[in-house]
Formats: C-alpha cells, sequence, structure tokens
C-alpha cells in the first residue's frame, strides 16, 4: 500500500511575527482590545452573576450591585439551580440529550455512505445528484415546516423523538454530504486503487480506509450538527412542543420560562438559561478545533 | 442556529475521478428498480421501526432506554443493513452490481433529503397558491397580501433591515477584531478570540435571556431597575425606557442580540484568512514605508476580498432566517416581527396555510441567487476535469 497522504481541511499558520513584548506603541492596540472583551462579556457575566444570588436580591437589584457585598454572608447561594431543576429542567436537560445524540448519529452516519459513493464510485446522474444536494444546503428549513407537520400529524407522530431524529437528519444531511464528500474526495486516489488491485470491496475500503481517515471531519460535523440540533428551538417548537409538554427540550422549556417574564420567572431564568448553556459551552471547549474547522472548511479552503 | 457556511468558493471543490467500472453507467429499466429498491430500504426501515413501535412513542418510556435504541438502531442497525444490502448486491452478476450498489451507499441519504427537503419545498409552494385552509386555488393573491397589508409589508421591512444592517456590523467588527488579536501575544490572541467565539455556542433563546437582563424595564416607582442599559441611563438622569416597546429602535437593539453571536464567526473565519496572507507581500510593503492602516486597507483587505464575501453572505442567510430572538424577545409585537416569525406564526397559531406558506417562499426565492451561484461554481469545477 502506498504512503497516505491527508489533507487537513484546514491549517491555521500561527502567526510569526506578533509581537511577543508589550512595547508602548502596541497600547492603543490592548485599550481597544479591553474594551471589546469588555463589551463582550458582560452580558454573560451579569447572568452567570445572577443565577448565584438569592432570589429575593435578583428581583430586588441589578447583578452590579453584588460587587459591594461579594463577600457577605447570603448573598451567594445555589437555590436557584435546585428549584429550576426541580420544575422541569432536569427532564428538560434529558429530553435534549435524547433528541441530540441519535440527531447527530444518524446524519453522520447515512451522509459517510453517501459521501463515499459521490466520492468514488461511478454512477449515472452523479454530478446531478451532488448538485442538488449543493443546492440544498441553502433552502431555509422553514419551506419544510408546514408539509412535514401535516405528514406527522396524519401519522401521529408529533411529539414524539424519532420525528425530531429525522427531521434533524434531514435538515443536517446536504451539509454533512457536501463536507464529508470534499474530505473524502482529496484523499489520494492511488491509495484507493491500491486497495481496489488488492481485491479490497468498497465496503471494505470505505470502513477499513477511508472512515478511519476522515475521523477529523466527521468530528467537525458532529461538533457543527451537535451545537445546532442542541440550541434548536424553532425545530422542536413544531415538532414537539406543542404536541407533548413533557417532552420538551431545553430551548422550549427556557423560552417558555422567558414567556411568563411578568415577574415570577424572573430569578429562575439566569440559572435556567446556565443549565441550557452548560453542556455546549462544555463542547465548545473540549472541541472548539473542530469546531472551527467545520465552519471553515465551508468558506475558506485551507 | 449556528451559522453553516454553505457558499462554495471557486476553487473550493476537489476534482475526483471515481474508477469507472463496468456496468456503473448502464441505464436498463431492471437496474434502476433495482437501484430505487435499495435506495428506499434503509429509510424505510427506520421509519418502520421509529414509528411503530409503542414504546418509543409512549412517553412513559425511560428516555435511557429510547436514546439506547435509537443508537443501536440508527448507527449500529443502519450499518447492518448497509453492509447486508451490499452482500445481497455482490451476489448479482457484476454488471448488475456495479450498477446497483452506488445506490446502496448514496441512495439512503437521497432518500431522506427527497423526503425532508425536496418535497416539502414543492408542496409549500402548492401551498402558497392555495386558500387558508388549501381546499381552494387562490393563485398569487396570498402573496398580493403580503405585499400590500401593513403587517405584512412590517415584517418585509424589518427582515430587510436586519439583512443589510447584521451582516454588515458582524463582518466590520469581525475583521477589526481579527486585526487586532493578530497583533498580539499568541496566548493571548488565542483567549482573547475564545472569548468573541464563545457566543457562537450559546442558542439564540439563550442569548434573549441574557440581553433580556440588559434590556429589563421597570415603571418608575416598580422597583429599582435590573437591566443594565436602563440603569446606565438613569443614572444620567434620565427616566426609564421600555426599549423593547420602543418603535423602531426596538429592532434594533433585538439586532444587537444576533451581532452579539454571529461576529465570532466572522471574527473566527477572517483570523484564518489574515494569517494566510503572504508575509513577503506585508514586509515589502512596509519596507517601502507603507504604516499598518495602508498595509491593512491595501493589502490586507484586497487579499482576503473572497473569504469576507462569503462570511458576509453566510452571515445574511442565517440574518434572513431569524426566528427564535423576535419569537422570544417580542413574540413579534411591537413592530418588531420578521418573515420567518411571521411565517410561524400565521401557520400555528392563526392556521392560516397559504400565507404561511408564501412567507416561507418569500424566505426562499431570496436566498435563491445564492443557491444559483452555488450550483453554477461545482457545474464549473466539474466541466473543467
Amino acid at each position: 500500500m502506498t504512503a497516505v497522504t491527508e489533507k487537513a481541511p484546514v491549517a491555521i499558520k500561527s502567526p510569526k511575527d506578533s509581537g511577543d513584548s508589550f512595547t508602548a506603541s502596541k497600547f492603543p492596540v490592548y485599550l481597544a482590545i479591553i474594551l471589546i472583551a469588555v463589551v463582550w462579556l458582560i452580558p454573560a457575566l451579569g447572568i452567570l452573576v445572577n443565577s448565584f444570588r438569592n432570589p429575593q436580591a435578583i428581583q430586588a437589584s441589578g447583578w452590579w450591585t453584588v460587587f459591594g457585598q461579594l463577600f457577605d454572608s447570603g448573598t451567594w447561594t445555589l437555590q436557584n439551580y435546585q428549584t429550576v431543576l426541580d420544575q422541569g429542567f432536569a427532564n428538560a436537560f434529558a429530553n435534549s440529550l435524547a433528541v441530540t445524540i441519535p440527531a447527530v448519529a444518524i446524519p453522520i452516519t447515512v451522509a459517510a455512505f453517501a459521501a463515499y459513493a459521490f466520492a468514488w464510485m461511478d454512477f449515472p446522474g452523479r454530478n446531478l445528484m451532488f448538485a442538488a444536494v449543493v443546492g440544498l444546503m441553502v433552502v431555509p428549513l422553514q419551506m419544510a415546516l408546514i408539509p412535514i407537520s401535516r405528514i406527522y400529524v396524519d401519522l401521529g407522530v408529533t411529539g414524539s423523538f424519532p420525528g425530531l431524529w429525522l427531521a434533524h437528519a434531514g435538515f443536517g444531511l446536504p451539509l454533512a454530504v457536501y463536507l464529508l464528500r470534499n474530505y473524502m474526495g482529496s484523499l489520494s486516489s492511488s491509495l484507493i486503487e491500491s486497495a481496489q488491485i488488492d481485491g479490497a470491496s468498497h465496503f471494505t475500503i470505505f470502513t477499513r480506509l477511508i472512515l478511519p481517515l476522515s475521523m477529523p471531519v466527521l468530528a467537525a460535523f458532529a461538533t457543527l450538527q451537535f451545537l445546532w440540533v442542541w440550541n434548536d428551538y424553532l425545530v422542536a417548537l413544531v415538532f414537539l412542543g406543542v404536541a407533548r409538554p413533557d417532552n420538551n427540550v431545553l430551548t422550549v422549556e427556557l423560552a417558555n420560562l422567558q414567556g411568563q417574564f411578568g415577574e415570577g420567572a424572573l430569578n429562575l431564568l439566569p440559572a435556567a438559561a446556565f443549565v441550557s448553556m452548560i453542556l455546549p459551552l462544555f463542547v465548545f471547549f473540549l472541541l472548539q478545533r473542530y469546531f472551527v474547522r467545520g465552519l471553515t472548511a465551508g468558506s475558506v479552503k485551507g | 442556529m449556528t451559522a453553516t457556511p454553505p457558499v462554495l468558493r471557486d476553487e473550493e471543490l476537489e476534482t475526483v475521478r471515481p474508477h469507472e467500472e463496468p456496468g456503473s453507467q448502464d441505464n436498463s429499466i431492471q437496474i434502476w428498480l433495482l437501484r430505487l429498491v435499495s435506495a428506499l430500504i434503509v429509510p424505510a426501515v427506520l421509519v418502520v421501526f421509529f414509528f411503530t413501535f409503542e414504546f418509543l412513542q409512549d412517553p412513559g418510556t425511560n428516555k435511557v432506554v429510547q436514546v439506547v435504541v435509537a443508537i443501536i438502531v440508527g448507527v449500529g442497525g443502519v450499518w447492518l443493513l448497509y453492509w447486508a444490502l451490499d452482500r445481497l448486491v455482490s451476489a448479482l452478476p457484476d454488471r448488475a452490481g456495479a450498477g446497483v450498489r452506488p445506490f446502496v451507499f448514496a441512495g439512503p441519504a437521497l432518500m431522506i433529503l427527497a423526503f425532508y427537503l425536496v418535497y416539502p419545498t414543492i408542496d409549500t409552494v402548492v401551498t402558497s397558491l392555495r386558500s387558508a385552509g388549501g381546499d381552494e386555488f387562490v393563485g398569487l393573491s396570498n402573496y398580493g397580501r403580503i405585499f400590500s397589508e401593513s403587517q405584512y409589508l412590517i415584517s418585509l421591512r424589518n427582515s430587510v433591515i436586519w439583512a443589510i444592517v447584521v451582516p454588515i456590523i458582524c463582518v466590520s467588527v469581525g475583521l477589526a477584531v481579527a486585526t487586532l488579536a493578530d497583533m498580539l501575544p499568541k496566548k493571548t490572541e488565542n483567549a482573547f478570540k475564545s472569548l468573541v467565539f464563545l457566543p457562537m455556542a450559546v442558542s439564540f433563546v439563550g442569548a434573549s435571556v441574557v440581553f433580556a437582563f440588559i434590556y429589563s424595564f421597570r415603571a418608575p416607582g416598580f422597583g429599582e431597575q435590573i437591566g443594565l442599559l436602563n440603569a446606565v441611563w438613569t443614572g444620567f438622569g434620565a427616566s426609564p425606557i421600555d426599549w423593547m416597546k420602543l418603535p423602531f429602535w426596538n429592532n434594533l437593539f433585538l439586532m444587537v442580540i444576533l451581532i452579539w453571536l454571529q461576529t465570532g464567526f466572522a471574527m473566527v473565519i477572517l483570523s484564518a484568512a489574515i494569517k494566510g496572507v503572504p508575509d513577503d507581500i506585508v514586509e515589502a510593503a512596509r519596507i517601502d514605508g507603507a504604516n499598518e492602516w495602508q498595509v491593512f486597507r491595501r493589502i490586507t483587505v484586497p487579499t482576503i476580498a473572497s473569504t469576507i464575501v462569503v462570511v458576509w453572505t453566510t452571515i445574511l442567510i442565517t440574518t434572513w432566517k431569524v426566528y427564535d430572538i423576535v419569537a422570544v424577545m417580542t413574540g413579534g409585537n411591537d413592530g418588531t416581527s420578521v418573515v420567518a416569525e411571521k411565517m410561524v406564526s400565521e401557520f400555528f397559531l392563526f392556521r392560516n396555510n397559504g400565507i404561511g406558506a408564501a412567507l416561507a417562499v418569500v424566505l426562499l426565492i431570496v436566498v435563491m441567487p445564492i443557491l444559483v451561484i452555488n450550483i453554477k461554481r461545482f457545474r464549473q469545477q466539474e466541466a473543467m476535469r
């Protein structure tokens, strides 16, 4: 077998001459940077601080007032998280997991097989079909809401998870097929030819050779799709939320709570928001590399 | 909704030359029938399994059981099916096998796409030509109403303003941040970029809750202002303002949320492009006496122009389809409605399928040129092989 030439889709070069020492001439740069960082941080900081304050305090004063009473007893509490989890957010968290994991796993599997065919198999209509996939990438999913929810109502499957899994699979497939096909197509053709000469079938080449080599792009798409499905509100609301409230995912539950923003929910919102964000933030920090790679693969060539 | 990059660049697609096998281009009816059948089996099994088993529909079922079953079937089961179909196809005569096998691989994806995107698109276009209940053909009158009645015109106007303002600010700020970050030491740069990029992990709903605590309003006498904006505003001695009800400006306050979310995306992509600008050109310009601004204006920006267009288009598409922020923050009231939000409320609240579908078609028509350009670029790529 010949040497494997793997092309990483994106290689972010490290800067060579970005000055490593602080000099006076860079002062305005640092000032601008600090300003931007503060502006970007303040919204999230406010809600994080509020989520740990006691409920009466959240209602009574702005979050910035804690800086006068940082170490007072009674300033900080986990009570909001306790209340929020008891009031349906623990259930919603489980629902979000139940929706997201299969909605990531199914399209990756289906797309990987299709991408291999588009990259390495010959069949009539191949280019036409792939062009259609390319076109479908920008079709707004709003186009699918009315017909699909009608079909789901007829079948009696609104409010169930499987309907949502397959819908998310459908909406994620164009990008998945596109990303995977481009990556697989960039693998060395002599590698595949020599495997074929050795008598390997397409199935063997796909599972033993192409899939292991495609792990970076599989991870990139998985990260994208995970964040997309977990953070989705519209699809879950339409296919799940109305029909069966006990199956509500976090975004729908959070939006409902926000709807009662009157006064009662005010002290619960910050903690609820953080419960909904904790897993994507974790995934984001852990897999940021893959996430960036997935984002850039479509728009910047490495 | 995370921004995905749906825009192709000229040099994007690798040229691929699959190994031709005898029979792979056969076009007889029998072969096409076999191709269709093998494409349908995987989706059919998924649908039958997911939708007929009572326990997957039953809310009482343990969620862990549901997820485990879904993964076993959705990945393991599907995998096994692909394998079994591949074995079956291998039992066919060589020529027929080579003709059918690609559809064992690509067929299921194509069928799922056909069901969830192609068919619905056609159906939505047809629905948009029918009355509210769908029982009567009304021609273009739904579109006529959208482009004449003030409630829809407001949605259209707002969507257009969103689509102009948000991408421009995201790209400009993203470009500025990327350029500034490039001047920092490596570690500081990464920490800073992560911070601006962080909101990309946050849902639109979550971001709306975050900003609800900035825009929060209490009428005078109803307690201290807990919203940051009003606290600052009243700090200057002014009386508090209900920002979400402030005509026209409330739209801009909503846009700030999306800008907070999407600028990180612009920054990350543009930052990668900036690092790709060849050093020797930049060095040569500096030796010739160019200052930083001239380098940025005359070298960096022209070099990464195509990336800027791609980022701008991607954010434009995301912005045009924005729903969550408006739905959660204002419900489209007080003149903040946008097309995607109006579409959902027409369909689900007012049960007006015709108008809802027509609004969805309006969403599609605007991204149509991008769709056509993408396909054209792809065809050119293929033709050059």
